[in-house]
């Protein structure tokens, strides 16, 4: 990691950063230039080992490090000004936290004797970003400087990742000090606890063999964890026969073409993955946390199960669900364990399992994901499924924005493979996946990277596309274009008696006309025949492509768990009348907030 | 307006009830002495909606950069082990102790507690000798005075404090400070 050079060596703040950063193995920094932090840039022009790739809004830097980092498994890196460079970064600093992405970003600040002073540009970094990170600073002191970004990496990437931000003053970054390289010396109060208590692994292992109705419950966890982990999820599901599911942040972990997985659970999961939840004997959760878009109504979650809970934050056990056996360690290490004892001591009696899986193809035919297809109109899961069909055999990566096309791209896009799916789970924020595509492109220059977005989400970041045009990004925006925030409007139809507020866009751009004028390319589609090849097209472009995907306006996304119902009272896309949408909420309704 | 022939409207969120009762206790928190630490700590309970009724912090080791936090909050049993939870994720917090949790531990009702306060009356005459001759009762000494005011300092128990306060009132209470709670468990072992 260190080389001898950079060894107590005498240099400026800027130069440590730097220095910092390839210490640290960065190769990408996204970000934008400011006042605050020219010193950095001023050393960032004098090198090329470390890439700046300048974005057109700091959010998107931020959304770009977090799509660099989850497709990676590295911590993303992101560089942005004092004062609006800072507070433009705090919805993706609150995103990565929520997901648990590795995020590091450095801000610049005032000189230090000006902090306090309302100068120009300035704000409370450390006090903004405080509930957003994981953990922060603001270096005073050129001599620290090296090691709280060394310490800012570790925090970043081990335990359950997180977003951090390393906050330094002008004076600092032209103040001369020495520079230490990494160092395995990690503060004492920051221990997390990787290796699973071994007495635990073993009732979990005892649990599971006796378990006639199993369920595995998986979520991002695995995925950060590395592929090693999501290997020996494979292995687990393998030796023991039992059915799999997972969250939105989970997808990939295990593949959705392997023979025990039953589809993503949750709000909008499939009927086979929440009533096997409803009705197993022992759920194990790996690496998830009981979400409340996974659980539906608390009190009438899984009533009959036993749980087992693997998590490597102490926090996540017993926050919303009642474990019996709380495991806490990193995922890939438990499951480890997990994986010999099961060798070890269980045998997998598959014959007893036959009845569940016999139940399982009950609700399986139940056929949850069907929808009418329409031969003159583009169905979105239609427009998913055939973007699946075309792409699935190529080295793809796939964002999101937020909303039913996230749910649909979630139901019907299948993927093998883990850190192929980037999306934004927890704090669901619209216009993630077009910088998080950019991001991905770049570390993944010869891949194709598709956002699978809306057209409303799509226009929170659409300025990057001109950062995707410079880099020579060649990222694919598949919009599902309906004319409306669909989910906004699902809701409104559920909720608020088909009262459309503000859900409907009344102007829209022109997408292809939009394209060209970023200098990338347009195609519309707006018939299912036509489908396929403006998909192809779309593929074959070496160029950012808007696709405007003309979808049926007035689709809804089902299976849904309507408000404050249980996993087996899901609303299924063929019972789901105009009638039984506006009825969906019941008195009981009523009762919530 | 039409409103009564509109739906009723919902939210997604399933708002369980509690059932659990919520019970005062006792949190002693060992953390780095660093700028910022305590606005983490307080953060978090005015973030997550936990309460805090007393806090009291200083530095305890300073050669180690040690500052100890007492914090008296009240939650339900679930709740209070959320708390102690995301109490250890922030970085700089070395330990978390539920003094309350563990006198349960070692079969006492609850651990050693005291708090500080300063108490000015002012008044003449009888008022002002019943004032002194409570103190006396109370074991509160006299840190300052002249022919018009006493400043009584008192530690012990906060119901005592409460009760000493109460007491002053119709005797010229003028101001008061407390300290809030400082607390450690009885027995030979550290926290």
């Amino acid at each position: 990691m260190s080389n001898g050079q950079s060894e107590r060596r005498e240099m400026t703040g800027a130069e440590m950063v730097v220095q910092a950063l390839k210490d640290n193995g960065v190769r990408h920094v996204f970000g934008y230039p400011g006042g605050a932090v020219l010193p950095i840039y001023d050393e960032i022009f004098q090198q090329d080992e470390v890439e700046h790739i300048l974005v057109r809004h700091e959010q998107g830097a931020g959304h770009a490090a977090e799509g660099y980092a989850r497709s990676t498994g590295k911590a993303g890196v992101m560089l942005v000004t004092s004062g609006p460079g800072a507070t433009n970064a705090v919805t993706p600093l609150q995103d990565a936290l929520m997901d648990s992405i590795p995020l590091v970003c450095l801000t610049g600040q005032v000189p230090t004797s000006l902090i306090g002073s309302d100068a120009f540009q300035e704000c409370d970094t450390v006090g903004i970003t405080r509930p957003c990170t994981k953990h922060n600073w603001l270096v005073k002191d050129v001599n620290e400087l090296a090691a709280t970004i060394h310490e800012a990496f570790h925090v970043a990437t081990t335990g359950r990742p997180g977003p951090v931000v390393v906050d330094i003053p002008k004076d600092v970054q032209f103040a001369k000090g020495f520079y230490v390289p990494p160092q395995i010396a990690p503060r004492t109060s920051y221990q997390p606890k990787v290796q699973g208590d071994l007495e635990k692994i073993k009732a979990a292992v005892e649990l599971m063999a006796i378990a006639r109705k199993p369920i595995i419950y998986s979520g991002g966890g695995v995925i950060n964890s590395g592929p090693e982990a999501s290997h020996l999820l494979r292995e687990l599901v393998d030796l023991t026969g039992f059915p799999i599911t997972s969250t939105l942040m989970g997808l990939g972990a295990y593949p959705a073409s392997g023979k025990n997985w039953v589809g993503m659970l949750g709000m909008h999961g499939t009927y086979e993955a929440n009533m096997a939840m409803h009705d197993c004997d022992v759920m194990i959760c790996i690496g998830a946390r009981f979400d409340d878009r996974i659980t539906g109504r608390l009190n009438a979650f899984s009533p009959h199960s036993k749980k087992i809970h693997i998590d490597i934050d102490p926090s996540s056990i017993n926050k919303n669900v009642h474990t019996e056996v709380p495991i806490i360690g990193d995922v890939g290490r438990v499951l480890e364990d997990m994986v010999r004892l099961w060798r070890a001591t269980a045998k997998a009696d598959k014959k007893a399992l036959y009845p569940w899986w016999e139940q399982i193809a009950k609700w399986r035919a139940r056929d949850s994901l069907a929808f009418k297809m329409n031969n003159d109109v583009i169905m979105p899961q239609y427009a998913i499924q055939r973007l699946y069909e075309l792409t699935k055999d190529k080295d793809t990566y796939i964002t999101t924005e937020v909303g039913q096309h996230q749910m649909w791209a979630a139901q019907h896009y299948h993927f093998e493979k883990p850190n192929r799916w980037m999306t934004s789970g927890g704090l669901g924020t619209m216009g993630y996946g077009l910088p998080a595509a950019l991001g991905v492109q770049i570390a993944h220059p010869d891949a194709l990277v598709i956002d699978i977005a809306g057209d409303a989400s799509v226009q929170m970041t659409m300025q990057e596309m001109s950062a995707a045009v410079q880099y020579k990004a060649p990222i694919k925006i598949f919009i599902l274009n309906n004319q409306y925030m669909g989910m906004v409007r699902q809701w409104q139809q559920l909720l608020h008696g088909n009262r459309l507020s503000h859900s409907y866009t009344e102007a829209m751009p022109d997408f292809v006309k939009l394209a060209e004028a970023y200098g990338g390319h347009g195609i519309r589609c707006e018939k299912p025949d036509e489908l396929d090849d403006a998909i192809m097209e779309m593929i074959s472009v070496r160029k950012p492509v808007l696709f405007d995907c003309r979808v049926a306006n007035l689709a809804n996304c089902f299976p849904m768990i309507p408000s404050g119902k249980a996993h087996n009272e899901m609303l299924l896309p063929d019972e789901a009348t105009d009638e039984a949408v506006a009825n969906a909420i019941d008195a009981k309704g009523r009762e919530l907030v | 307006m039409n409103a009564q022939h509109l739906q009723p409207t919902g939210s997604a969120y399933f708002i369980a009830k509690e059932t659990e009762r919520p019970e005062n206790h006792t949190l002693s928190v060992l953390v780095d002495n660093e700028p910022g630490v305590l606005a983490r700590v307080i953060g978090l309970f005015s973030g997550r909606g936990y309460n805090i009724e007393s806090l009291t912090v200083s530095e305890t080791e300073h050669e180690k950069h040690l500052s100890r936090i007492t914090i008296v909050t009240r939650g339900t049993p679930h709740v209070l082990e959320q708390i102690k939870h995301q109490l250890e994720r922030i970085v700089p917090v070395h330990r978390v102790v539920d003094l309350t949790v563990r006198s349960h531990e070692f079969g006492q009702e609850r651990p050693l507690e005291r708090e500080l306060a300063l108490v000015k009356v002012a008044g003449t005459g009888e008022a002002r000798v019943e004032a002194l001759r409570l103190a006396d009762a109370f074991r509160a000494s006299v840190i300052d005075a002249n022919t018009e005011h006493f400043i009584f300092e008192i530690t012990g128990k906060g119901s005592k404090l409460d009760q000493f306060i109460a007491i002053m009132k119709p005797l010229g209470l003028v101001e008061i400070c407390r300290t809030g709670v400082a607390a450690m468990n009885r027995g030979s072992q550290g926290m």
